[in-house]
């Protein structure tokens, strides 16, 4: 064919125009950039607050004699209020007394053994009645940065973080451009699959390198909690989690043909590491037969090594098992994706 | 590798989805240089044809030949030589034209620099605009802008001005003429026969996922014997056989409520006409020039866009 040449432009290459696509499509969509960026923050300033340490509040304890009434009234701890003993049998019963003591002798003690504020004013109440009963001891509050509920949850919050940013971001984005038949009309191009797929991987990259930072930030400017290891080892571990959770992302993407479906394989995929995987509370809570399970999914495997590295400021032997996991899990994602991958 | 004049070459072309047979024996041949349009019905197999031409679907049977290379080998270097616009494609409503295009441009190894493209589209004004804000027509011509900034020498082009406005569409078919100026091949699917006539050096029309008739423009109007068309209606039936001896009409068929007439010369045929009409009680007479969708009609008894 006779076409006349074409004049030569300077073109960036595919890669570094669809990585520069995706960054634009994300930071003009509103909405995106809050559930990645502010959600996190809000989370973070909610549960701070719910959970933050308070002063220990004084046990209450209803007595029917004024005796009893001036024995209890000694420490900060405890509140003796004076009833009729029906009255402060149905305080206690209605949750208004953690206690109630009726005079003896012997003396006795009302509570619900399985009401923890009653055990402990139980308790209270015997020493004070027994001044010189059990060995005076010391008491330690527990607040010092590291081990408070706001240190748990962070590193909790920025691993569900990854994994629903890498999701959302990868997954749904892909089923919405077939949807669309963008997909369609990029493979009608010469355009490389694997640039396309890596303008995903290097775009979760380079997001990480703000959502860290900002969360990490904000926790340590708003709860002081700090990083007790390596910051670039949290960089590293974080990397890896994105990683695997692009390559899930990818495989729930692969076969979809709308968001419906893919938003309801998210969701199915999630939930399961939103309530298992010790994002607000430790895993330890769920039953040893189930244990297994838990280790190997991949936002545990991702929380125990942030926070490893956050709070007990491990080095990279330490965080070694969950970063296996975490590159298995990336690894034979990816592999499966691409097999099962629908272009059109 | 043979080198052939064909810049496109389909044959015995199927493709069936299960029971439905989409594509049945389609043989297709697009010279280099010329503007060969697909004309049919919607559901006729068009898009399915024009898909598998562009190497995004598989045909069930048949072979395949674009600028004498072969998909399942030459896949690489055709795409590299190709302009596809699909029927629908949504672009990423956030990026700009322009950010649009220099995607687009970054996938090939040569191309129009994106400026120039801009201007034979006519969207050098609306760069800085997110896809979302422009119009159907804005969007088809960024969606055929896409196609262009490869410099392709082939385009394929599917139904690129359904639901277009008037204006829109005279837009549209300037930038497809300047394309084919410069000496270049279009294959594009239409159900409109004004664009087939306006922009088509020849037509296949296809129906039922076979070509029915082929040829330029001209010669599938002269193929029905006449030039002009009469269509009347009468109060009680005439019979088409009947009005076909009359002097110069040349074939008459059922309308849906009455009958039409190819006809050489009107100034020959329409008095006879009228003298033979009038006793059946004449309610209506129309004439027009023979049009492609007369021939569709001719051939299948069906209206194109029915």
């Amino acid at each position: 064919m006779n076409a006349p040449p074409a004049i030569p432009e300077r073109t960036r290459s595919p890669l570094w125009e669809l990585t520069l696509a995706r960054l634009r499509i994300f930071f003009r969509e509103p909405g995106a950039a809050f559930w990645t960026f502010g959600f996190p923050l809000l989370l973070s300033i909610a549960l701070g607050i719910a959970f933050r340490n308070r002063p220990a509040e004084p046990s209450i304890v209803a007595v029917t004699s004024a005796e009893l009434q001036g024995a209890l009234q000694g420490g900060p701890q405890l509140k003796p209020g004076l009833l009729e003993e029906s009255e402060a049998r149905e305080a206690l019963r209605t949750g208004k007394a953690d206690l109630v003591v009726l005079p003896g002798p012997p003396i006795a003690y009302l509570y619900d053994p399985a009401r923890a504020e009653s055990r402990l004013a139980r308790a209270l109440a015997d020493a004070a009645l027994h001044p010189h009963g059990p060995p005076a001891t010391v008491d330690k509050p527990v607040v010092e940065p590291g081990s408070r509920y706001i240190d748990f949850l962070i590193p909790g919050l920025l691993g569900m973080n990854l994994m629903s940013a890498g999701m959302w971001g990868i997954g749904y984005v892909l089923v919405d451009m077939r949807t669309k038949k963008l997909l369609k009309r990029l493979m009608a191009t010469p355009m490389s699959r694997a640039a396309f797929l890596w303008s995903f991987v290097v775009m979760r990259a380079l997001f990480l390198l703000l959502e860290v930072p900002v969360l990490l930030g904000f926790a340590w400017l708003v709860f002081k909690v700090g990083v007790a290891g390596s910051l670039p080892l949290l960089i590293g571990v974080s990397l890896l989690g994105a990683l695997a959770f692009a390559g899930l992302g990818l495989l729930v993407a692969s076969r979809a043909r709308n968001t419906q479906t893919v938003s309801g394989l998210i969701n199915l995929v999630m939930l399961p590491m939103f309530v298992g995987s010790g994002v607000f509370f430790s895993t330890a809570r769920f039953p040893d037969a189930v244990q297994p399970v838990l280790r190997i999914l991949p936002l545990t495997a991702l929380n125990d090594a942030l926070r490893a590295v956050m709070i007990e400021g491990a080095g990279p032997g330490g965080v070694a098992i969950p970063c296996a996991i975490l590159a298995a899990t990336g690894a034979v994602t990816f592999a499966a994706a691409l097999r099962l991958f629908r272009w059109r | 590798m043979s080198v052939s004049p064909a810049a496109l070459r389909c044959e015995k072309l199927v493709k069936k989805y299960g029971d439905l047979t989409a594509v049945d024996g389609l043989d297709l041949q697009v010279s280099a240089g010329e503007c060969f349009g697909l004309l049919g019905p919607n559901g006729a197999g068009k898009t399915t044809t024009v898909e598998i031409l562009e190497g995004l679907n598989e045909p069930t049977g048949g072979s395949v030949e674009v600028l004498g290379m072969r998909w399942a080998r030459d896949e690489r270097a055709l795409r590299q030589r190709l302009g596809i616009s699909l029927q629908e494609t949504h672009l990423p409503d956030k990026l700009t034209v322009e950010e649009n295009l220099r995607m687009f441009r970054s996938f090939y190894e040569r191309g129009h620099p994106v400026d120039e493209v801009l201007d034979l589209v006519g969207l050098k004004d609306k760069r800085a605009s997110w896809t979302e804000r422009l119009s159907g027509g804005q969007k088809q011509r960024l969606a055929v802008a896409c196609a262009l900034v490869s410099d392709p020498e082939l385009l394929f082009l599917d139904e690129p001005t359904t639901g277009l406005d008037p204006q829109s569409r005279r837009q549209l078919w300037d930038v497809v003429l300047g394309f084919k100026a410069r000496g270049r091949t279009v294959l594009l699917t239409t159900h409109y026969m004004d664009e087939a006539e306006r922009l088509c050096d020849r037509v296949a029309i296809v129906d039922k996922g076979k070509v029915i008739a082929q040829g330029t423009p001209a010669e599938l109007i002269a193929s029905l014997g006449g030039q002009q068309v009469v269509e009347l209606a009468t109060e009680r039936q005439l019979d088409p056989d009947e009005m076909s001896q009359l002097p110069s009409v040349r074939a008459a068929r059922r309308s849906a409520d009455g009958i039409a007439l190819a006809v050489e010369q009107l100034h020959v045929a329409l008095p006879a006409v009228l003298a033979r009409a009038e006793p059946f009680g004449l309610t209506r007479l129309s004439t027009h020039h023979a049009t492609l969708e007369d021939v569709f009609v001719h051939l299948t008894g069906r209206h194109l866009r029915e």
